[in-house]
């Protein structure tokens, strides 16, 4: 949580003139800014400067302006705009399956013993095997088209929310949950109040982990059997020697993972600010 | 707000037997305890560790079944949780997603209050225990007396016939826990209910109760009541109130 210091406040504007607060504040703002942001700059800059002095091979790292070309290029002509487009979906349509399915099963399994013990053995089996190791079973059952590039995703991002769930409903002071039963609350009335917010927290850690894996599995399914979408592009763009739209695509799956993320942390503040978020 | 205060809050146990089992061992902790609570009156259970205090409150509150007999309140018997018992235990309990004004409405939120009805009655007692200014904080943004009055308000707001209150002050530093009961007994003295206080402090004790009950280790040996006659308000200096915590104590074979 950030309060005002002492030092964007009145302090500065009481001792110095306007000016000089206004000049020490712009200070200490570009000092924050170069903390934060500097070690990225001068990546880039490195990159940008090797490339076209030719320190670095042109043909393989390619300058940042003609990588922001092909990549403005490519979302003008919509060329990339509908791979994005799939992937989007791809990646959505399993995360969302993965949510929908993961949540009230790892709530139902956090709550019930035996059921939980019951399910426990094939999970952990089920969580070990490498979801690209069982893609090619997932082809075989389900073909080449989107139901198992879809499935494979959702098969990898399932474990990671589940697991978060359980855990979460396990971890919630049985001493809330005793206090609450003091005060008369019924079952699903300490389910609502106590056990699913005190889990939410860990039900996000889950989720973010999931966001991250979705779109692991989004590029690796792309590559391996497909003809649009953004991970193809990079393995499309390689093959045809065309490096700039390969980073160009590249750059759109950081940019997207960087956004899933964002959405994340953002609702995750929103919902858990009486917990120390973790970043 | 005015009330009408009967005699009410009158608890009666008999013949209370629970036991633990430990270790494959049957561990005895109450054996055919009987007790009378008037109503209104504020009783301190005492006792050294292990002597089943805290287990006879927890029965009191519904939270444990006794092994035999019955805890009859207002004449009726009464098992498990009911409307009439609050408790306020050692640790706040708070829920750290709600504010104050939340965790003080949850106890009447969950017995089917509504939500604005629960928080006009939850701000009388959060002004009782004076934390108006904090209705709006987080629990992690309170000391540990403020979570603690906290709690107690949360109590108070079911308004219960009995109060009780499992070592409520035991985590409080020195100067806190003076002020906290004064505050009890000012709570005490405002709302008429029964109060009944399990501590391991003698002092404690005599200060808020009219009566103790002193638990003995051994089964054997029969838990003796002590009267606190003291006038009210009392000073832990005075020379009566002293001698008196050289009695208790001597109960306890400490001179």
């Amino acid at each position: 949580m950030a309060y005002p210091s002492f030092e964007d406040g009145f302090l500065s504007g009481s001792d110095f003139s306007p000016l000089q607060g206004a000049l020490r504040r712009a200070g200490a703002g570009l000092r924050r800014l170069a903390r934060r942001w500097g070690l990225l700059a001068g990546f880039l800059a490195a990159w940008q400067i090797g490339s076209s002095f030719g320190w670095l091979n042109p043909s393989v790292f390619p300058s940042l302006d003609s990588i922001g070309i092909a990549l403005v290029k490519g979302i003008a002509s919509g060329a990339l705009v509908d791979d994005i487009a799939i992937s989007l979906q791809r990646s959505g349509l399993a995360f969302g399956a993965a949510l929908a399915l993961g949540i009230p099963m790892g709530l139902l399994m956090g709550q019930i013993r035996a059921v939980e013990e019951a399910l426990d053995p094939i999970l952990q089996f089920f969580r070990q095997t490498s979801a690209l190791a069982l893609y090619p079973v997932f082809i075989l059952l389900l073909g080449l088209g989107e139901a198992s590039k879809v499935f494979v995703i959702f098969w990898a991002t399932l474990f990671p929310i589940l697991l978060a769930t359980i855990g979460g409903v396990k971890q919630v002071d049985r001493k809330l949950i005793e206090m609450a039963q003091a005060f008369g609350a019924r079952r699903v009335t300490i389910f609502a109040r106590v056990i699913l917010p005190a889990a939410v927290p860990s039900i996000f850690v889950g989720l973010r982990l999931s966001a991250t894996t979705a779109l692991l599995l989004l590029i690796a399914a792309e590559m391996i059997g497909a003809n649009k979408g953004l991970g193809f592009q990079v393995m499309n763009a390689q093959y045809n020697f065309q490096i700039p739209q390969m980073f160009a695509a590249i750059l759109l799956l950081a940019l997207l993972g960087l956004g899933a993320n964002a959405v994340l942390v953002a609702l995750q503040r929103r919902l858990c600010r009486w917990a120390e978020t973790a970043r | 707000m005015t009330q009408v205060t009967t005699p009410r809050g009158e608890v009666a146990v008999r013949n209370l037997s629970k036991s633990f089992a430990l270790n494959g061992q049957q561990l005895n902790v109450l054996r055919d305890l009987d007790l009378d609570i008037r109503g209104g009156e504020s009783l301190a259970i005492v006792g050294p560790s292990g002597c089943g205090k805290t287990t006879l409150l927890r029965v009191l509150a519904g939270l444990e079944a006794p092994d035999a007999g019955e805890v009859r309140i207002d004449g009726l018997p009464v098992q498990g949780i009911s409307a009439e018992r609050a408790i306020i235990f050692q640790e706040p309990r708070l829920l750290p997603w709600l504010t104050v004004l939340g965790n003080v409405a949850f106890g009447l939120q969950v017995r089917g209050v509504d939500t604005a009805e629960a928080e006009a009655r939850a701000r009388r007692y959060i002004r009782l225990v004076g934390l108006s200014e904090f209705e709006a904080a987080y629990p992690r943004q309170l000391s540990g007396g403020m979570a603690q009055r906290v709690g107690i308000a949360r109590a108070l707001t079911v308004q219960p016939e009995i109060l009780l209150l499992d070592e409520p002050l035991g985590a409080l530093d020195a100067m806190t826990k003076l002020v906290m009961q004064e505050e009890l007994v000012r709570i005490w003295r405002d709302e008429g209910v029964t109060l009944i206080l399990v501590t391991h402090d003698l002092e404690e004790a005599i200060f808020l109760a009219d009566r103790v009950l002193v638990l003995p280790k051994e089964k054997g040996a029969r838990p003796r009541l002590i009267d606190i006659t003291l006038p009210r308000p009392r000073e832990r200096s005075e020379p009566a109130f002293v001698a008196m915590r050289r009695r208790l104590m001597a109960e306890f074979g400490l001179h």
